[in-house]
């Protein structure tokens, strides 16, 4: 990896060219600079295989999620409060801390032995591994989910049916775009602080208020079975927040790199 | 700090000052505030004591309302004048990387919160007598205290970083998608109910309430203004020092 760092300040062609070390595997795609999708692509499988091998993270995320559904429950007065009128909160309370968990992780585990400079020496576009970072996040933090929601919906008894299941997967698709972008940005600026992780939630969380209220009140359309039309406009701002922030969060990234 | 010579190495401390050219002592804040800050402080009480004596009382609120003086020209400096500077200088540092950019987000961000925080403590007074409870789960109020949230965590941020192009560029990250938030934040409280007043001066038509309460208002506007710009120049300037002192303690070492 030290032939890009080293080299002068040549176009990104000539890096190329003059051959960088190549994975055994790939040799066809050797000499092709990745796109950025493709790069994000090859960063996210990097850290979805690690957290495979290691399961580390996954497990403490899903042990943690159901204890918190099980204490929720040992805190609820069923003659007080309706479960479907509590199992909303609970989800997205539920999901908002999961979903912080493993997020500190994506940039910190790059710190040992700097390999967060291989990366950035490779030649691949900044956004790439951003996004990379982010698709792997996602796909950790709706594995979580899996665990958590059903779990909740068990403990207080609530039946959604099929098509409220679908919808509200697609909702937690949304919400969970939305937490990672901008938790991956904020988890690649916390590691470089002397608070670290404790940074994290500090500027994270009021990023979520929009996310977690426009999706726990959609879940309360849905959990009452009341008609979707209720649920359209906050759908929508889950939607906007997404696309904005996936937007400025990935050309903000650029800048958070120390140099 | 190019400047000093090696021998002043020694006596690196003070040397922020002295090129500033401040004529009191080290340490002597009341320096920093100014002329400006003190004709701030008696537009204040020349607009409290308006409001307080010469402006009639609201027939339905009673006294409470005369908390809105206070109340809504501080909400109105935060929002329109803090954090638009903030957001407007951060975008402008991440642009050209100026450092005194910088340092007028950081000013604003902590006069702003400052402000706010006047916000959070006026509103439950006068929520108190007129809704019967300090605080409701308003989503407007809700809001406002994420907001101070944010600006808190971005001054958290500030401490944490060390190097001082990467805390600029940091906090400037945070502050642009906290401009950008806003926006998101406002829709939620649309969408959520609330019982907070809705706009009575700044609407697309005419003000509705008497034109002397109106020009107390305007004054209490100006006055708030005015004691945010006197802040701000006196925070600009002690980062100013905090800047140099910084620099001279790095010099060395």
């Amino acid at each position: 990896m030290n032939a890009p760092l080293a080299s002068p300040p040549s176009s990104r062609e000539d890096i190329l060219t003059t051959g960088t070390s190549a994975p055994a595997g790939d040799a066809p795609d050797v000499r092709r600079h990745p796109h950025t999708l493709a790069a994000a692509w090859i960063i996210a499988r990097k850290d979805l295989a690690v957290e495979v091998r290691t399961r580390s993270a996954f497990l403490s995320a899903a042990v943690f999620t159901v204890l918190a559904a099980a204490i929720f429950f040992y805190t609820w007065d069923p003659t007080a409060v309706p479960a479907v009128d509590l199992a909303p909160g609970v989800v997205w309370v539920i999901f908002t801390f999961s979903g912080m968990l493993g997020l500190h992780r994506s940039f910190a585990g790059e710190l040992s032995d700097r390999a967060i400079d291989a990366l950035l020496g490779a030649p691949i576009s900044r956004e790439g591994i951003f996004l990379g970072k982010a698709l792997a996040n996602l796909i950790f933090v709706l594995a979580v989910q899996l665990v958590a929601v059903p779990a909740v919906l068990l403990f207080y008894n609530v039946d959604i049916g099929w098509t409220g299941a679908a919808m509200l997967a697609g909702i937690t698709v949304l919400a969970a775009i939305g937490l990672v972008i901008v938790g991956t940005l904020f988890s690649a600026m916390a590691v470089n602080t002397r608070l670290a992780e404790l940074l994290l939630p500090v500027i994270t969380l009021p990023f979520l208020v929009p996310v977690v209220t426009a999706a726990a009140q959609a879940t309360v359309v849905i959990m009452n079975g009341r008609p979707i039309a209720g649920a359209v406009a906050w759908v929508r701002l889950l939607a906007a927040f997404d696309l904005v922030f996936v937007v400025a969060c990935t050309l903000a990234y650029p800048f958070t790199i120390e140099r | 700090m190019g400047t000093t010579s090696p021998g002043e190495n020694l006596l690196a401390t003070p040397t922020g000052r002295t090129q500033r050219g401040a004529p009191g002592p080290p340490g002597a804040t009341g320096n920093a505030f100014g002329w400006l800050f003190w004709l701030a402080v008696l537009c204040e009480l020349a607009s409290l004591a308006r409001a307080l004596l010469f402006t009639p009382i609201e027939a339905h609120q009673g006294a409470a309302q005369k908390i809105l003086y206070i109340h809504a020209a501080a909400a109105f400096t935060a929002l329109y004048l803090a954090f638009a500077l903030m957001a407007i200088t951060s975008v402008l540092y991440l642009w050209l990387g100026d450092p005194k950019l910088d340092r007028v987000a950081a000013s604003a961000a902590e006069v702003g919160l400052a402000f706010t925080t006047v916000v959070l403590i006026t509103g439950p007074l006068w929520g108190k007598p007129i809704w019967g409870t300090w605080w409701s789960g308003d989503a407007r109020l809700t809001a406002t205290l994420f907001l101070w949230l944010i600006i808190l965590g971005y001054l958290i941020l500030r401490q944490a970083v060390e190097d001082r192009a990467l805390r600029g560029r940091y906090s400037a990250v945070l502050a642009i998608l906290a401009g950008l938030l806003v926006p998101f934040i406002h829709l939620t409280v649309y969408l959520f109910r609330t019982m907070h007043p809705q706009p009575i001066m700044l609407k697309p038509s005419a003000p509705s309430m008497p034109a002397e309460m109106f020009r107390t208002f305007v004054l209490s506007f100006g006055a708030s203004a005015l004691l945010f710009v006197a802040l701000l120049r006196a925070r600009y300037r002690l980062a100013v020092s905090a800047d140099a002192l910084d620099t001279s303690h790095q010099g060395p070492a």
